[in-house]
């Protein structure tokens, strides 16, 4: 079935041609005005690009509250989670509980696929920094990210089709128990009818590095990140080039076809399909393109890491990312991107420099990291009740809660 | 074919060692009650209000934690009181443990559901998920991060024996409190003026508005109610365990949540065959011996039986065929 025609072009939440000048002065404003319409729109992402991958070389220079490099890369790995969770629950609507397990799946692929575990066999592409005779299979990082986000996808798919038929909270509470299921299959992994899949609880580690191999180093490029002095830049570089790459497809989606179908079937399941949007199909991209960030960001954050453990995995993790969309407002990249950089500068950094401070400022210990949830869940419902478009709203979605054409309530109970 | 198998593998190890498993069962007969309990509130606010109450598993650890405290420090109760003594402070702690939890489930329905009515319902699932970690947090506060344990106040003795078959003290104190329970809250539904209105609500909010219902207190009244019955199940958890955390409550929430799904949720009966149900299979696999996943599996296979539910059977067990299941 194809969708219909009247749905090509540009659909009306394209933001072009806006008047973006508003706090400049009048004449800096005209000469703004200006410039091509190009320019205009990609001066300000590109600016903090450029500010982002300089972070390395002034981020000594800052206060003690910044992060350090190394955070960043985790805080940019969580992120990019969450802009991939942001597809599933902002733009499709579609509540999932349990974004954790593609996390894991990434992991576990990175794992696989490039660490001894599988001391059976020796097979070996494009690693870098390994020694030729390492038994296990050692595949080149830069095609295990693919390789993770498709494993993942297809992951998605498998929890998707049967599952989506269903509604709402329904959905939300089948994909918590996929969120429950696969970290425990994980855990118990290790002795599948006497073949250890998983390594049990210890998990796999250690894990190949990525790295550019002795073509690179040729060009003043490193062998390998984790051999490299200056590793953690390495790591951080990446980390955003991947990031910048999740927000450009996000936003590429969501103006696309396929991206205005989901925010049709948000705003109306029923007046979707009534339009032809096969409501299925639909909805299972969504899940696997969601599942696909996720199962980029999580192996690449297994390689950062070397390891994967299946301490990691917890509901906790779905919840924490899924207050990263609320926070930044769901449906909006750019809202989505501040509030994920922002709770996982918390989670690293952020709260046990904030118990530090306020330990000192009254004298009394208080390990404020211990009661990071608690704070994360105040987070959820503070938003959801004085400000449910998030920080940064999309518009659209803005209109949609003011207007309340979104999906059926609970019901109107004021008497 | 599935079903048929599950059977096959139950009558097998039934001839095994009748004995271990009766002992089996009873067990399973005890936890099922308390997940009842819980599982009692979920069905019945989501029969009202259509809403999956996340935070309804913690207000039951606060109910175990908050009863913990009095058995402690309050009524300072232990093993060798006289049985008189004990009975009257459990029956204190039991009261006090219900009186709490009923209000704090209906705070928080008062301070943050009451706000999302005309909200998309997922805004308020949201919200659930979070008052959730927030009761958590709350527990971890004052309690701390270690279980907190009280004297083994009914004794796991033998009462009396049937046949081989040895039923001790525990558990028949919890289906002793638990029996009782659930009468009451049956003759409520179906007796009362307040049940009435309950049911009328859940039916049709509306309707039941205009015709002088008023539903905001017979929400209030649903949320006080199932928040009795989860402080109830906190005590008799804490009863028959002696140890209780402040984490414990969310999995035990979404075991119980499964248990309401597995009998059809917002069916008050279903709840209940449903919990002895997932407290069977799970006190099945975790205490025979005869070709048993084992405890490790306990929680995939719960939450396996709850996506197979939700994906063939939405209705559940009991339940009428809904359009969200659809």
């Amino acid at each position: 079935m194809k969708l219909p025609t009247r749905m090509k072009g540009k659909g009306p939440d394209r933001h072009e041609g806006e008047d973006t000048s508003g706090w400049l002065p009048p004449q800096a404003r005209e000469a703004w005005n200006r410039l091509p319409e190009a320019v205009r729109t990609l001066v300000l992402p590109l600016g903090l690009a450029a500010l982002a991958f300089l972070y390395p070389f002034y981020s000594g220079d800052l206060p003690g509250a910044f992060p350090a490099v190394g955070t960043v890369v985790i805080m940019i790995v969580f992120t990019m989670m969450a802009v991939g969770l942001n597809i599933v629950v902002g733009y499709a609507g579609l509540l999932d509980l349990g974004y954790v397990a593609f996390y894991a799946v990434g992991a576990y692929t990175a794992a696989w696929f490039a660490s001894l575990h599988f001391s059976q066999v020796s097979f070996h592409l494009g690693s870098v920094g390994i020694s030729g005779e390492a038994v296990g299979i050692h595949l080149s990082i830069w095609l295990i990210l693919l390789l993770a986000g498709a494993l993942t996808a297809i992951a998605g798919i498998l929890i998707g089709l049967p599952t989506l038929r269903l509604r709402g909270d329904y959905l939300a509470i089948v994909t918590l128990g996929f969120g429950e299921i696969i970290p425990q299959f994980v855990r118990n992994g290790d002795s599948i009818s006497g073949f250890n899949l998983t390594n049990g609880s210890f998990g796999i580690s250690p894990i190949d590095s990525p790295g550019f191999g002795e073509a690179g180093e040729s060009l003043g490029l490193p062998l390998s990140f984790q051999q490299s002095f200056e590793r953690e830049r390495w790591f951080f570089w990446t980390a955003v080039a991947l990031l910048l790459l999740t927000i450009f497809c996000s936003v590429r989606l969501r103006d696309s076809r396929l991206g205005r179908a989901w925010i049709a079937i948000r705003e109306d399941e029923t007046a979707a399909a009534a339009m032809g949007i096969p409501l299925m199909r639909t909805k299972t991209w969504a899940y696997a393109i969601g599942a696909f960030f996720g199962g980029i960001a999580g192996a690449y954050y297994a390689t950062f890491k070397s390891g994967a453990f299946p301490s990691d995995f917890f509901f906790n993790v779905s919840v924490f990312l899924l207050c990263m969309v609320i926070l930044g407002g769901m449906g909006s990249v750019w809202g989505v991107v501040l509030g994920g950089l922002f709770l996982a500068y918390l989670d690293q950094e952020g709260l046990a420099k904030l118990g530090n401070w306020v330990s000192d400022l009254i004298g009394r210990q208080i390990d404020v990291p211990k009661y990071n949830f608690g704070v994360y869940g105040l987070i959820i419902v503070l938003m959801m009740l004085f400000r449910p478009t998030g920080l940064i709203p999309e518009r659209r979605r803005k209109k949609e809660l003011a207007e309340g054409v979104h999906d059926e309530t609970l019901y109107d109970a004021s008497a | 074919m599935f079903v048929g198998l599950v059977a096959l593998w139950v009558v097998v190890n039934f001839a095994k060692d009748p004995q271990e498993f009766i002992s089996v069962f009873l067990i399973g007969l005890t936890n099922g009650a308390v997940y009842g309990l819980i599982a009692l509130g979920y069905t019945l606010v989501y029969g009202i209000l259509q809403l999956i109450n996340f935070a309804h598993g913690d207000v039951f650890t606060l109910g175990g934690l908050v009863a913990s405290t009095m058995i402690l420090s309050i009524f300072d109760l232990s093993t060798t009181d006289s049985a008189a003594l004990l009975v009257l402070g459990v029956a204190a702690t039991l009261l006090i443990a219900m009186l709490f939890s009923s209000t704090l489930n209906a705070g928080i329905e008062l301070v943050a559901y009451r706000r999302l009515r005309q909200a998309p319902r997922l805004a308020a699932l949201i919200t659930a998920v979070g008052m959730s970690f927030i009761l958590q947090n709350v527990g971890l506060i004052f309690w701390g991060v270690n279980y907190t344990s009280v004297p083994r106040l009914v004794p796991n003795s033998i009462a009396f024996s049937i046949g081989e078959v040895d039923l001790q003290w525990n558990k028949i104190v919890v289906l002793l409190i638990t029996i009782p329970v659930l009468l009451g809250l049956t003759y409520l539904v179906r007796s009362t003026k307040q049940g009435k209105a309950m049911r009328a609500t859940s039916q049709d909010p509306e309707a039941a508005a205009m015709m002088g219902v008023n539903v905001n207190r017979t929400i209030s009244f649903t949320f006080i109610l199932a928040g009795g019955l989860a402080g109830a199940a906190g005590l008799l958890y804490l009863l028959n365990f002696t140890t209780i955390r402040y984490d414990q409550g969310f999995q035990l929430g979404l075991i119980a949540f499964t248990a309401a799904v597995l009998g059809g949720i917002g069916n008050m009966a279903g709840a209940l065959v449903g919990a002895l149900t997932i407290g069977l299979i799970e006190a099945f696999n975790e205490g025979l011996t005869w070709n048993t996943p084992g405890s490790d599996w306990t929680r995939s296979i719960v939450f396996g039986i709850l996506i197979a539910i939700l994906v063939f059977r939405p209705e559940g067990i009991l339940g009428e065929r809904t359009p969200e299941g659809q």
